[in-house]
């Protein structure tokens, strides 16, 4: 049977408060989808949407193409991994796992050799007769995964699982979630505030903003060519810098700013440029867009003096004052080797090209 | 750490006047409350009723006479026993098992209700409808029942009117309403409990056991019975040793030829003048339900320190 996840003009809402508004989604068989965005955005909601604990206000969820309308989290083919793992403190390790067995009546010897397979693939094997609490967080963890795999769903819910774990843990079980997916094969939806789990887990990213879906797509797309203020403000690190469009030339536009006239690519929605002339915009460049002017080629130049240099090992984070301005540019520069060669207090003129920015319409932006 | 630094470190955490409060209150508790009258039933229970002239003379002795009279009665013949309140005796611990069985039976549905499923103003309200009953005096209480298990009473009347008795039924001869009552006078102590233990389980566990595909019958034999043991225990437990120890409702609900224990031990203290054998009485009921308490928590695999949490 085909997995697919297909949300069609959802929306969930609260009384007045809209959880979710208009959301249209296509989930592939067997992609690792990740709902992006800061707390409070909705994307729990959906996921519960899609478990099965909450019916939307409007719209239909599909997977596998039947309307799953009126059909509880126990009938469907989903299974959640809880934020806090929900694992039954009281049974022991295998029970937990083997837990969706037991409710549809299979045997204990049986079950018991499902959870043993289901230990091995989760590399804790020979540890089912421990109790939960003897594991630690990680373990813990990859039990939660087991358990839900168990009932053999076709489509896996996580609810950022990975919170409650330090950070090298964190970075760890990113891998190893991934490695489990493209082992087991199904489709994964997770949910996480956490951009640097989203990007490098996931196939497919929705970017959510106050029960609005920003924008769908690939990790590197999202990063490099936001469609959305807000994708771009809350997606890696940006250096902003508002203006009104004063020229637009082909798939680039020239905004005037406080620090001058900018020429940036403009941002493009299904095909159309999104900016005219005269209109109000925001141009986005990253930090590592930015270099020191040594002579080179660059379509456009700002004149800035340093205020602080911070040292990071592979990196220097460059602070830079500029006139007319009370926000600093940040500057990210490898680190090669050599010195700086700019002392802090120095006036320096930095550039980058026009390709390495972009302009988008003003909107709403992530909180900093 | 010897006693003496142990009373230093106390009296310099709390002050000296507090200090001193905090272990003269204890004290007086243990020994004053607790103890003391215990000991005094135990004692009273080990020796002869003799008139006043006579306590401390050379007939006050200790003895098993009350133990033995409580077995065996006043038979002159072997292999004859005490069965009038044998049988009440029995009949009080069993009816006392039904009344817990059955407030567990009502009581956890409704804690469940309030502790996962009410939301805040409305939780609230139903625990305050819940306690509000309790704030009139139990003897009120309990004639109230008895007005209305009455043959005139509202149930009787409702049942008639309705077409399903033809004429009316008598629930306190019958003793239905000595066990509505009895159920009815502890309920608090059995929601109570069973709340506060549903209450700390993780609404996630329930919903995973769901995702998982499990049926509601099985999310509570599994989740969250297990989770309330301590809890269902300790409700358990006050409500089978109050009821067993009951007086007021079975004196007012209890059906002409029905006894409940207490009241045996009620009689010898107040009509028949021997505290003596009273005390004896009073022990023996108290030793048998702690021993089937004990029991029904080493089947049940709970220890007496969760009940008390």
């Amino acid at each position: 049977m085909s997995a697919d996840v297909q949300l069609d003009g959802v929306w969930i809402k609260f009384g007045d408060f809209v959880a979710a508004r208009d959301v249209n989604i296509q989930i592939k068989e067997g992609e690792f989808f990740s709902f992006l965005g800061p707390s409070g955005c909705g994307k729990t909601t959906l996921l519960r949407a899609v478990s099965g604990f909450l019916e939307p206000s409007d719209g239909t969820v599909r997977i596998g193409g039947d309307d799953m309308a009126g059909i509880g989290p126990n009938k469907r083919p989903t299974a959640l991994i809880f934020q806090n793992l929900a694992l039954f403190p009281l049974m022991t390790v295998w029970e937990n796992i083997a837990f969706a067995l037991e409710v549809r009546g299979v045997r204990r010897a049986e079950r018991r050799k499902k959870a043993e397979e289901l230990l091995e693939l989760i590399a804790l094997p020979g540890q089912g007769d421990k109790m939960c609490h003897e594991l630690s967080g990680g373990q813990r963890q990859r039990v939660a995964i087991a358990r839900a795999l168990c009932a053999e769903p076709d489509v896996l819910l996580l609810d950022e699982p990975l919170s409650a774990l330090d950070l090298k843990l964190r970075q760890h079980m990113r891998t190893e979630l991934r490695a489990i997916q493209q082992r087991v094969g199904i489709t994964f939806i997770y949910i996480t505030h956490d951009q640097g789990e989203a990007l490098t887990m996931s196939d497919h990213v929705a970017v959510m903003r106050e029960g609005i879906i920003e924008q769908v797509a690939d990790g590197s797309t999202l990063y490099d060519r936001p469609e959305t203020a807000f994708v771009a403000s809350f997606v890696g690190e940006n250096n902003l810098f508002r203006g009104r469009v004063a020229e637009v030339t082909g798939e680039q536009a020239v905004v005037d700013t406080n620090v001058g006239p900018i020429r940036a690519r403009m941002a493009t929605h299904e095909g159309e440029a999104q900016l005219k002339p005269h209109e109000e915009a925001f141009v986005f460049v990253r930090p590592e867009s930015l270099k020191f002017v040594n002579g080179g080629e660059f379509d456009n130049a700002i004149q800035a003096q340093i205020h602080q240099q911070e040292f990071e090992g592979n990196l220097w984070q460059v602070f830079l004052d500029v006139a007319n301005s009370d926000k600093r540019i940040k500057m990210s520069l490898v680190n090669d080797g050599r010195s700086l060669g700019h002392e802090t207090g120095s006036d320096v003129t930095i550039g980058f090209k026009a390709e390495l920015a972009v302009a988008l319409p003003q909107g709403p932006l992530a909180a900093e | 750490m010897n006693p003496r630094s142990y009373f230093q470190r106390f009296f310099l955490r709390n002050g000296r006047t507090l200090g001193t409060f905090i272990l003269v209150a204890v004290a007086f508790w243990i020994f004053i409350m607790i103890l003391m009258p215990q000991i005094f039933m135990v004692d009273f229970s080990f020796r002869h009723a003799l008139p006043p002239a006579k306590v401390g003379g050379a007939e006050d002795v200790y003895t098993l006479e009350h133990y033995q009279y409580a077995v065996y009665g006043s038979a002159k013949a072997e292999g004859e026993y005490n069965t009038v309140d044998l049988k009440v005796f029995g009949r009080t611990l069993l009816a006392a098992i039904f009344v817990t069985l059955f407030d567990l039976a009502l009581c956890y549905p409704i804690a469940y209700y309030l502790a996962q499923v009410a939301s805040g103003g409305w939780g609230r309200l139903m625990v305050l409808s819940l306690i509000v009953p309790f704030w009139v005096n139990e003897i009120l209480r309990a004639f109230a029942f008895r007005i209305m298990f009455g043959t005139t009473g509202v149930i009787n009347s409702a049942l008639m009117a309705t077409g399903v008795l033809d004429e009316p039924y008598d629930f306190i001869r019958e003793d239905w309403a000595l066990y509505a009552g009895l159920g009815y006078a502890f309920i608090l102590l059995m929601i109570f409990p069973l709340y506060n233990a549903i209450e700390s389980l993780d609404k996630n566990q329930i919903e995973a056991a769901r995702d998982m595909g499990a049926s509601w019958l099985r999310i509570h034999f599994r989740v969250v019975v297990p989770f309330a043991k301590p809890g269902i225990s300790s409700g358990c437990t006050m409500v089978f040793m109050l009821t067993a120890g009951a007086l007021a409702a079975p004196q007012i609900l209890g059906g002409p030829s029905s006894l409940w224990f207490t009241q045996i031990v009620f009689q010898w203290f107040n009509q028949g003048n021997n505290w003596n054998r009273g005390s004896a009485y009073a022990l023996i009921l108290l030793a048998s339900t702690i021993v089937m308490v004990l029991i029904a928590m080493r089947i049940f695999k709970v220890k007496l320190g969760e009940t008390i949490r």
